[in-house]
């Protein structure tokens, strides 16, 4: 059964994953890249973690994606206005593609095998124990990425205002 | 999960399917005749005794009119639109704990759909994702007006996430629980949430208005300036499911508010009735509703008493006061908590 929604997941993610690249509309790129977060969530679901599941829908589909459509229909792009690039444009985005595509083969070559671990734990996704092990065993990396996050929204916010002077 | 089990949470889901229209519906009438109430009229009185089947004869015109699709709509997403509207409006009835347990032949069962860990977050979760019905309708319509409309609304709604998120943070902190079903157990024998979180419940109820886009912050529908908001292009049953939408949210905000701080199917001296514990069930989702009635009435209330901001004056609110006060609330409720802890840190 499991292995059943897995599966299903799995090919409803790579689907729109492709879909968001192939499709000719912005809009319709980010509606289904919106399908691919809410399939990924299904994953985390699977691996009993409800906790990084339902931040991955607030956070991304909830709040990134809609600034993402937002400033799509301001920009008001879509498939007349798109700009047209030259070729040469065109042969250095492949070229550089499938580079960083070899580099991702190479580097999950390398990496070998990983083997299936069956934890003993099967709450370990639940927010009591996900909240434990931040506070004590990743503390300071923790601490470390909130003060990053304060840091980008503190240059948000000046990137804001020199706008407006 | 057995076949009892599975049989009688389809039946829960079913009622609370058909309650949740109900409701919404007939607070169409009752936003009718309270606002005739407010304003010295009469209201409607045509259809039925005291008009109570006007919600009939309104729904039944609203699938008789005339669909319209525009020629240079995208007509998948112009459907997907409203859908997506009706559909996240009741995705979050399965976590609200509408009653206690009752015991039918020696099995307990729980008049709550399903008790997530993560309740509150489900709800928060879903509540983000309602964005996207006004925003693929408004712009699907291509209409300029739709689009303003559609963007004001959008931006209206996430402003006001952030703060509505903030205040459900310092309520977490005093239950220390997601459960909706335990934050409401917490609350038995008068301890309210609303004693504890006074400022935190002001800002939820200030958020839940603008999040169901009703007066005073009803901007993504001003006819003066927009035609008619995110829905100019809609007609029929695609225009009624946008407005029904708006009444469900009204409805499962007023029950959010009821169970997260007016201690939800709770009543005074309910363990000392000397009732079984069914009848004390039944009694408290009679008192449940009771609750939730009231809070309609209070959006209802507000709606015909304070006249519309202007759209700077609601984002000044939001970003400039609502922001900075739950982010307060936060602090007062940590050091409230620490309080012992920090008495001793201070004079030791």
């Amino acid at each position: 059964m499991v292995e059943y929604i897995f599966y299903a997941l799995s090919v409803i993610c790579i689907a729109c994953a492709l879909l968001v690249v192939f499709s000719k509309n912005p809009i319709h790129s980010v509606l289904y890249l919106i399908l691919a977060f809410f399939a990924i969530a299904g994953h985390y679901v699977l691996l009993n973690a409800q906790f990084l599941a339902v931040v991955h829908i607030i956070v991304y589909a909830g709040a990134i994606m809609v600034l993402f459509l937002f400033v799509i229909m301001l920009l008001n792009l879509n498939a007349e206005t798109e700009p047209h690039k030259n070729m040469l444009t065109k042969i250095m985005a492949t070229v550089s593609g499938g580079l960083l595509l070899v580099t991702l083969v190479g580097s999950f070559r390398a990496a070998g095998q990983v083997e299936m671990v069956n934890l003993d734990n099967s709450n370990i996704g639940t927010i009591e124990n996900l909240g434990k092990v931040l506070f004590n065993d990743f503390l300071l990396p923790f601490e470390i990425s909130s003060v990053l996050f304060l840091s980008a929204m503190i240059g948000a916010v000046i990137l804001g205002k020199k706008q407006l002077s | 999960m057995g076949i009892e089990l599975l049989i009688f949470k389809s039946i829960l889901v079913l009622v609370v399917f058909t309650i949740t229209l109900t409701i919404a519906a007939y607070s169409t009438y009752g936003e009718r005749k309270i606002a005739a109430f407010l304003q010295d009229r009469i209201g409607p009185n045509r259809a039925g005794p005291f008009g109570i089947f006007q919600p009939v004869a309104d729904g039944g015109k609203m699938f008789l009119k005339e669909e319209i699709i525009p020629a240079d709509a995208s007509a998948f997403l112009f459907v997907l639109g409203p859908s997506l509207a009706m559909l996240t409006a009741l995705m979050t009835g399965v976590v609200i704990p509408w009653g206690d347990t009752l015991t039918l032949n020696g099995v307990e069962y729980s008049l709550q759909i399903t008790d997530l860990n993560i309740g509150v977050l489900y709800i928060f979760g879903v509540v983000s994702f309602g964005v996207y019905g006004i925003m693929i309708g408004g712009w699907s319509s291509n209409n300029k007006f739709s689009l303003l409309g559609a963007i004001r609304a959008s931006a209206q709604m996430i402003s006001y996430e952030l703060a509505m998120g903030l205040s459900i943070v310092a309520l977490i902190m005093t239950t220390g629980t997601l459960s909706i079903k335990e934050i409401v157990d917490q609350q038995a024998t008068w301890h309210w949430n609303i004693l504890y979180q006074p400022l935190g419940f002001l800002i939820f109820m200030i958020c839940a208005f603008a999040e169901c886009n009703r007066a005073p912050f009803d901007l993504a529908e001003c006819e003066t300036e927009l035609v008619g908001g995110y829905h100019t292009e809609y007609s029929s049953m695609k225009l009624g499911f946008y407005l029904f939408a708006e009444y469900i949210n009204m409805f499962i905000s007023s029950a959010l508010m009821a169970s997260l701080y007016f201690g939800g199917y709770n009543f005074p001296f309910m363990n000392s009735l000397g009732l079984d514990q069914n009848m004390v069930t039944i009694l408290g989702t009679v008192v449940f509703f009771g609750k939730v009635f009231f809070f309609i009435f209070f959006f209802m209330w507000i709606r015909w008493t304070i006249p519309r901001f202007r759209y700077d004056q609601l984002m000044r609110l939001g970003w400039q006061s609502l922001i900075p006060l739950a982010i307060l609330n936060i602090l007062l409720t940590g050091i409230f908590t620490m309080r012992e802890e920090l008495k001793n840190w201070l004079f030791n």
